[in-house]
């Protein structure tokens, strides 16, 4: 085990029946690393996810997240990992400070730490007077910054988003991806599949699926460099026409 | 542990949250227990009717005076001929006729035998029912009183005994079944309805996601409804024990182990529904249309299983409510102990053992 890698991925393999969703992927992600999971739809990107999340055990092939085992350590997984999914993941009914007293108290942290961590995060969201606000009631901005600093409340050791930034606006996004940087530079790994090509940019490495398969797998800059073209954008229409 | 209590508690906010669900939940079993226990009842007061005299002696008259001074009738008119019958009842006003034949105290007298005429409204076949029920009997009653001095070659007098609800009180009927439906609604739908909406939030995957396991997600989903339906089914017994009377004959720990078992049941079913379902609308009307429907029409709740056709008499065997309703019937009204209901308890708790083991596996394949 390289302690570089958090996440390595070796000839992993998911079949439902006679159909190969992931079909023998191989990959390592860095430490710290904003590692991008591109592809269409029904690219296999979140079955590959679930996988490494412990959801879904796969059907051939090796993979291990934070060190320990995708088949055997799922539990393990599951407390040193965080996940954000594209539907909206806190409850609505709940005030702020109760999601995070949730969140926080189902991965067993203490009432003093989640109470001095949740004062913190507040403050730093500027959402200090927001605390015993219901999330319904908050501007969809705010409800996606918070669900991302829950995902991250317990820090974890990699946080994984599937396509964090739906049907939200430019603008938000621009802030979530600050977020995320913000993480990665504290040392959080960030592992995040979307189909916004613009996105990929942001990205230290992109992993590109076609119906599957890793199709291609480099930084963007170089991915750019290999198609010869000057966009993300260009590069997915090059990698994913053949599947069409 | 600690992970547990953290869900239980959310849950709990959710239900508090939601103040409307929580009004349906603690309203309802008020409601129907009071609508049930005041509304629905076998008595007649007061129903109007038309007389028909065309005797018009002493003995119509006396019997005219014992039937209206009973309470249950008010005579509305007097009619003239036969043919104003129809008329009258087209009104709508009155709802039965009694005719006397011309000169029927004279034969009564004379042959021993007259002929007296109960025409009631039948588009109401249950009132109409009653209501002759109750004429026959002031008759009946007009003529053992005839009798008495007179000696008659032989007689049989039946001397009836209404067994465990002497005055036939609906609402002994009603409660036994209520509690099953209550118990049902709020464990069954409410649990399942939960449950699918974590699903058609999202919020479920992140559970999954968590280091919660699928036996904290459900046990803590399962708890805040038992501690609901608890509270429900004490509200349900003290109503109808303070309220209508209902007595509670056989062992009360007994009654509470027994309605314990059945919201487990409730509670499995419920799970097993949501495992069935994506979205709070399908569970919704599985629970309502799979769950409540055969629970009310079937059980025995209300209509009796053994005037049925034979195929819903075997189909009402798989209804859960229809053992609860037994069991509680027979520990309320008749005092009976654990001997005389071992039988219908072991169908609940095999019962209850097949739901959870199918919806547990369910919930597994889900994971997938």
């Amino acid at each position: 085990m390289n302690d570089d890698f958090v996440i390595t991925a070796e000839s992993l393999t998911k079949k439902f029946g006679r159909f190969t969703a992931v079909d023998s992927i191989t990959f390592d992600v860095k430490r710290g690393e904003i590692f991008g999971f591109l592809g269409a739809n029904g690219a296999g990107k979140t079955t590959a996810m679930r996988m490494l999340c412990g959801l879904s055990i796969p059907t051939s092939g090796n993979a291990s997240v934070a060190g320990f085992d995708v088949y055997k350590q799922t539990e393990s997984i599951k407390k040193n990992i965080g996940y954000m999914s594209q539907k909206f993941s806190l409850y609505e009914d709940l005030t702020v400070s109760e999601n995070i007293r949730f969140y926080g108290g189902i991965y067993g942290l203490s009432k003093d730490a989640i109470k001095g961590k949740t004062e913190s995060l507040l403050e730093k969201l500027r959402m200090k007077d927001a605390g015993n606000k219901l999330i319904k009631s908050l501007p969809l901005g705010w409800k996606q910054k918070l669900a991302f600093s829950v995902a991250i409340f317990h820090e974890p050791k990699i946080v994984f988003l599937d396509e964090p930034t739906g049907g939200v606006d430019p603008v938000t996004r621009r802030q979530f991806w600050e977020m995320i940087y913000e993480a990665s530079a504290s040392g959080v790994t960030v592992f995040v599949t979307t189909h916004y090509m613009d996105e990929a940019e942001y990205c230290s490495r992109v992993s590109m699926m076609v119906e599957g398969r890793i199709a291609s797998l480099d930084s963007p800059h170089n991915l750019k460099n290999i198609y010869g073209v000057d966009t993300m954008h260009e590069v997915f229409v090059k990698l994913a026409r053949p599947a069409l | 542990m600690k992970r547990l209590l953290t869900f239980v508690k959310k849950e709990f906010l959710h239900i508090i949250r939601d103040y409307r669900t929580l009004l349906i939940l603690f309203g309802m079993p008020v409601a129907q227990i009071l609508l049930f226990g005041y509304a629905i009842t076998n008595e007649i007061r007061d129903v109007k009717i038309a007389i028909l005299d065309l005797a018009k002696d002493d003995v119509t008259q006396e019997i005219s005076n014992k039937i209206l001074s009973s309470g249950y009738f008010v005579s509305y008119e007097n009619l003239k001929t036969a043919a104003d019958i129809e008329p009258a009842f087209q009104k709508g006003i009155i709802k039965e006729v009694i005719v006397f034949e011309p000169f029927f105290g004279r034969n009564l007298e004379k042959e021993k035998r007259a002929n007296i005429q109960i025409i009631a409204d039948a588009s109401d076949p249950n009132l109409a029912n009653m209501m002759i029920g109750y004429t026959t009997a002031i008759l009946e009653n007009y003529q053992s009183g005839l009798s008495e001095d007179k000696i008659l070659p032989a007689m049989i007098v039946p001397e009836i005994k209404m067994l465990y609800n002497p005055n036939l009180k609906s609402v002994y009927m009603f409660v036994p079944g209520l509690m099953s439906v209550i118990l049902l609604l709020v464990s069954a739908l409410m649990t399942s309805i939960s449950i699918t909406r974590e699903k058609e939030m999202g919020t479920m995957e992140i559970l999954l996601v968590s280091p919660l396991n699928p036996a904290h997600i459900i046990v803590g989903k399962v708890i805040p409804y038992l501690v609901l339906s608890l509270i429900n089914t004490v509200i349900v017994l003290v109503l109808s024990m303070f309220v209508f009377q209902v007595p509670v004959n056989g062992s009360l720990a007994l009654l509470a182990g027994i309605s314990f078992l059945f919201l487990i049941t409730a509670l499995s079913l419920g799970i097993l529904i949501s495992t069935l379902s994506n979205n709070q609308q399908t569970a919704m009307m599985i629970s309502l249309v799979a769950l409540m429907l055969p629970t009310i029409i079937l059980s025995g709740y209300i209509f009796p299983i053994d005037n049925m056709p034979l195929l819903l008499r075997v189909l009402s065997n798989i209804i859960p409510s229809k053992w609860f309703i037994i069991i509680v019937r027979g520990i309320m009204l008749k005092g009976v102990t654990f001997s005389y209901i071992w039988f219908e308890t072991l169908i609940l708790v095999f019962m209850t053992l097949l739901f959870l083991v199918i919806s547990i596996k369910k919930f597994k394949i889900r994971l997938e």
